[in-house]
């Protein structure tokens, strides 16, 4: 019954925010791919929160934008708010987040998709790897097309053998009642991938119209919105607010007379859900002294009524759901338009993937997003796009591009994916990040752009604005050193911005790390050339605030890097190391780390052990030298 | 790995004779630089070169130990890195001393077990056949040093420690929720509440330091000085409790000239006891030595046994010596008791109020009793309880626990300033780290546990 339906370069399979960025990132660099979905209304489709961004995320999507990649482009043009957070904070963590109208989210990416040269995106439900002496070289349909391919990149999200959980009631299902992926499961599994269970989960969605937000606080949106690309200048859009509320007594009150039916408690969830996002009924239990909590009801989008209840994931029975939101003030009336639902699907053990997530098992077969074990739209497509760049690469028979901890947050997750594996959905934090002050939201241009040109995902004409805005900002940071300033210019200033005066005379740099002092007050002294703009301004004031710090990290990286540039050998046998722990050569057999850097990240792997290794791969490396000559 | 600079005590450690201590790495020599005083600057002299001179506490000032220092310039040196020795011959209190003083250097820790060996090897200085010599030296090293580990980590010490890393954790958790979930209803992170952690846990850290002490003074003796003018029985005394005859003792004045050590232990208390010529001026220039070493003696003296004449009354020199131990810490011994009273005990009492004062008949042997309880309830508050304390013995702990401190009191500095939370964070985060490495636990992950275990965070 099966036919030969296509000869692709990359097969992206799951067109979710991993899948896109994954198929945008090969077609653009030259790969003719072909973008596999279920269903083709469901294109970056946001089954659960209608946002993008907060921090860690924010920084992520940043990154994909410097990049080359679409999601940052894509979420500037569909917001319906815009909100930098941690403003109050340091620059290190201020972080952008958008409400999103979903529906047009979804119909600008797609559309995007259908115009990307090399890029065909089709309808269908991949159900068997092909997989030729350990090579996956395509895949067959369950109408039967059979897709070759020289790499392969599975995206499949939540759908993996998806099970919908809510009450007493469970059935097989996709997120939004969608048609899960059930037999492709079991291809992965006899190609010798282990999966394990994990799961999620949504809240219910209510009618506006039965809101009496009087009753709620309002949350506006900025008033200068900022925005995620680089290549954003402005934006018309229009801004709407969300919401804030609280649960009340009732609710918890409703929530633990019903814990008998919530299968959370009752046994009926098997898959291992994220810690960072219970259920409320989770919430309620585990922190019982808590008298009430947070509650945000955010809008779908301009052209409909649904709006989403932050702070309600649960998956107890429809009765008990309706119950909880009409406890809450201001949906005293609410109408429930969907309920919410509990989510279990299949992922892959992240260890068994190279930082490149090409699967050690099957050679040529990529996986990213939730897939990998973590859950967010933003974690999804940084890793989506870094699959698809690595599954380009490959095509092109050119080396993978690894991200470094000290590069990015999404070098961060993809480490500590491939490094450590989860036992829960994976969010990025911030605190993951060893060096904080180096991944900053303001300069994931500064770090990534480059490599971004590099691999062809940036054009000639954004390459050349990147490098005059790093030119002009070099060039400030040099004249701010230059100028002298003197105590009677600037001593009304400092006063009264509450930092003491000066007695002598210093450069305009040295008052700008004064934590009081801010690149707009020192404007009015020393005014800057016309060209710069606001964001070079704000590059220049935290390049030189927080020098001191900045340098401390890069001197960390810089040791870093000295074990991260030791490699490791492809055909090391750790059983043969003599001198290893036991427990450190099974860990180390199993994860296979790229450097000692690696090695050294990965559990169970102590001092000595690295130690152990270093002598061996000197060993290693004099004896290949001595064979060599 | 081969980017800091490591240091050790790479002889075997023995009572008195010399020891040295062994840095290689790239600061080596200007790291020792900084702590070394003499004729010449350290960092412009020759390779493989010995020079005189004394290691100098950089915090205090004060200088630690009189030294000879060898330099050896990589790659002519046994790592083929820098490698800077030190000679030290005062011991073992002296050689740790100047260790503590080496480890405070930024860019310096501690050498693993078999780590020179392992640089000699990584830097091509050992032959390829003893590659495996070395990594059983490791593995061996380890394996002894981790046992030594797991039983102070089943101790009280590492139960303290533990506490201390769960009170910077909770701040930790605290940041980075703040940060992480900038909309949640948690509590704002304020300057105080960072003020308050952190001050708590400088005091924890330094109860230990000061138990540290304690801990060296049960292993190395409680340094003791006795003192007096001449003939008042200071020799009899040191040989009532070595129960020998090692000074020599005689009734003609300043015939004790050196200092002598001796190590007893009275009644379970470990005294490290220098014994000094009397203290006074003389023209004599061989007793003059003397004399300045019992000066430099005291100086560095635990505890001071201050001896005077019960059978006389107080001669000018007992009353400058009054006057110079005024803040030291003193127990006066009141000698010869077995003879009629003639010492002015209450002008005693008057110029040193808190020093406890013994009465003795050394030559009959009688009023020991009294100072053993003297010096046990000087140092630890009478009790003394050897297997109840927790020590924090090793010199790698206090230098961890003093970095500790110092991230502490860094991050209180930032956030007086008015410094972001997220940077404050990173001194935070330093002392954790400094913390756990005592344990030899793994840092990451616990942070994000606590996260989530202290706060209620949902979507």
């Amino acid at each position: 019954m099966g036919y030969l339906a296509g000869q692709y370069d990359v097969i992206v399979i799951g067109a979710g925010h991993a899948g896109c960025e994954a198929a945008l990132a090969a077609a653009r660099m030259g790969c003719e791919t072909l973008l596999l979905t279920i269903n083709l209304d469901m294109v970056a489709f946001m089954p659960c929160n209608p946002s993008i961004g907060g921090p860690a995320k924010g920084h992520v999507v940043r990154e994909i934008d410097a990049l080359g990649g679409e999601m940052g482009r894509n979420i500037d043009k569909t917001f319906i708010q815009m909100r930098m957070l941690n403003t109050g904070k340091g620059p290190a963590v201020h972080a952008l987040r958008a409400q999103a109208d979903k529906f047009d989210y979804q119909h600008v990416l797609k559309k995007t998709i259908e115009e990307t040269p090399n890029l065909t995106l089709r309808q269908g439900m991949a159900e068997e790897l092909i997989v030729e002496d350990g090579k996956c070289v395509g895949i067959i349909t369950k109408t039967g097309a059979e897709y070759r391919s020289r790499t392969t990149v599975v995206t499949t999200g939540t759908y993996l053998r998806g099970k919908i959980i809510m009450g007493e009631l469970m059935y097989e299902s996709g997120p939004n009642n969608q048609q899960p992926s059930v037999r492709l499961s079991a291809s992965l599994k006899e190609h010798g991938l282990q999966l394990v269970r994990f799961k999620t989960g949504t809240p219910p969605r209510v009618h506006k119209d039965t809101i009496d937000f009087t009753k709620t606080e309002i949350q506006p949106g900025d008033d200068n919105p900022k925005f995620f690309s680089h290549e954003t200048e402005s934006s018309t859009n229009e801004q709407l607010p969300c919401w804030l509320t609280y649960t009340s007594e009732t609710t918890h009150k409703i929530i633990n007379d019903n814990l008998h039916r919530a299968p959370m408690f009752s046994g009926a969830i098997e898959g291992t859900g994220p810690r960072y996002c219970p259920s409320i009924e989770d919430k309620i239990v585990r922190f019982a002294d808590k008298p009430k909590h947070q509650i945000f009801l955010e809008p779908e989008g301009k052209n409909t009524s649904e709006y989403y209840v932050q702070g309600l994931s649960t998956s107890m029975p429809e009765d008990v759901q309706l119950g909880i939101l009409r406890s809450i003030p201001g949906l005293e009336n609410v109408e429930m338009m969907r309920n919410g639902y509990a989510i279990e699907y299949d992922a892959v053990v992240p260890t068994q993937l190279w930082p490149s997530l090409e699967t050690k098992v099957i050679d040529s077969l990529f996986t990213a997003g939730q897939i990998n074990g973590t859950s967010g739209y933003e974690e999804a497509a940084g890793q989506g796009i870094m699959a698809g760049i690595n599954a380009a690469r490959k095509v092109q028979g050119k080396e993978p591009i690894v991200l470094g901890r000290s590069e990015g947050y999404i070098g961060v997750m993809i480490d500590d994916l491939v490094t450590k594996g989860t036992n829960d959905p994976y969010r990025l934090l911030t605190s993951r990040a060893e060096y904080r002050l180096l991944l900053r939201h303001d300069n994931a241009d500064l770090r990534l752009t480059p490599i971004g040109y590099e691999i062809g995902l940036i054009t000639e004409e954004r390459y050349a604005k990147f490098l005059r805005k790093k030119e002009m900002v070099e060039a400030d940071i040099e004249r701010l050193r230059g100028i002298k300033v003197k105590p009677n210019q600037v001593n009304d200033m400092l006063t009264a911005a509450g930092t003491a005066p000066m007695t002598n005379g210093t450069d305009a740099l040295s008052l700008l790390r004064r934590p009081e002092v801010t690149y707009a007050m020192l404007e009015t002294v020393v005014p800057s050339t016309p060209d710069m703009t606001d964001e070079m301004k704000e590059q220049v004031e935290i390049q030189i605030k927080y020098a001191g710090y900045i340098e401390k990290q890069l001197q960390q990286v810089e040791r870093l890097n000295k074990m991260e540039k030791k490699r490791i050998p492809d055909d090391i046998v750790y059983s043969e190391v003599h001198g290893l722990a036991s427990e450190a050569k099974q860990k180390l057999e199993l994860v296979r780390p790229l450097s000692l850097g690696q090695a050294s990240r990965v559990s169970g792997v102590t001092p000595a052990d690295l130690s152990i290794l270093l002598v061996y791969l000197e060993h290693y490396n004099r004896v290949t030298a001595a064979k060599g000559s | 790995m081969v980017h800091d600079t490591i240091a050790a005590i790479s002889t075997a450690v023995g009572e008195g004779g010399i020891a040295i201590i062994r840095i290689s790495g790239p600061d080596a020599v200007e790291g020792t630089a900084r702590i070394f005083r003499s004729k010449i600057n350290l960092k412009d002299a020759e390779s493989h070169t010995v020079h005189y001179g004394h290691i100098v506490d950089p915090a205090t000032g004060e200088r630690v130990e009189e030294v000879l220092v060898t330099l050896m310039r990589g790659p002519r040196s046994f790592t083929a890195e820098d490698v800077v020795e030190i000679n030290a011959h005062g011991g073992v209190i002296a050689v740790k001393k100047v260790l503590d003083v080496v480890l405070q250097l930024e860019g310096f820790r501690t050498a693993e077990p078999g780590e020179f060996t392992k640089r000699a090897f990584l830097n091509g200085r050992i032959d390829l056949m003893q590659a495996e010599a070395v990594i059983d030296l490791i593995r061996s090293k380890s394996d002894r040093a981790f046992s030594v580990a797991r039983k102070q980590a089943e101790g009280a010490l590492s139960k303290k420690i533990k506490e201390l890393r769960q009170t910077v954790i909770e701040l930790l958790a605290h940041i980075e929720v703040n940060i992480d979930y900038p909309e949640h209803d948690v509590e704002e992170m304020t300057s105080a509440y960072i003020r308050e952690q952190c001050g708590s846990a400088i005091v924890e850290i330094d109860r230990l330091l000061k138990t540290a002490n304690e801990g060296k003074i049960l292993r190395e003796g409680i340094v003791t000085a006795i003192v007096g003018r001449p003939n008042v029985g200071k020799s009899s005394l040191m040989n009532v409790l070595t129960q020998e005859n090692k000074a020599i003792v005689t009734d003609i004045p300043g015939t004790t000239r050196d200092v002598i050590e001796q190590f007893v232990s009275l009644n379970g208390i470990p005294l490290r006891l220098l014994d000094t010529a009397g203290i006074r001026e003389t023209s004599d220039v061989v007793e003059r030595i003397g004399v300045e070493r019992s000066r430099n003696a005291l100086e560095d003296a635990d505890l001071i046994l201050f001896v005077l004449n019960y059978n006389e009354p107080l001669q000018a020199e007992d009353r400058e010596l009054l006057a110079q131990l005024k803040d030291r810490p003193v127990i006066i011994v009141i000698n010869k008791t077995d003879l009629p009273h003639q010492l002015e005990i209450e002008v005693v009492e008057e110029s040193m109020p808190a020093a406890p004062i013994v009465r003795m008949s050394v030559v009959a042997e009688e009023g020991l009793d009294g100072l053993e309880r003297a010096i046990s309830e000087m140092f630890f508050e009478g009790q003394l309880e050897a297997s109840d304390l927790t020590y924090v013995s090793n010199v790698r702990h206090i230098s961890l626990l003093k970095r500790a401190r110092q991230s502490l009191s860094d991050a209180i500095e930032a956030s007086n300033m008015g410094i972001p939370i997220d940077v404050i964070q990173i001194d935070a985060r330093a002392a954790w780290e400094s913390l756990g490495e005592i344990l030899g636990d793994e840092a990451g992950d616990s942070l994000i546990d606590q996260i989530f275990s202290q706060f209620c965070l949902g979507k």
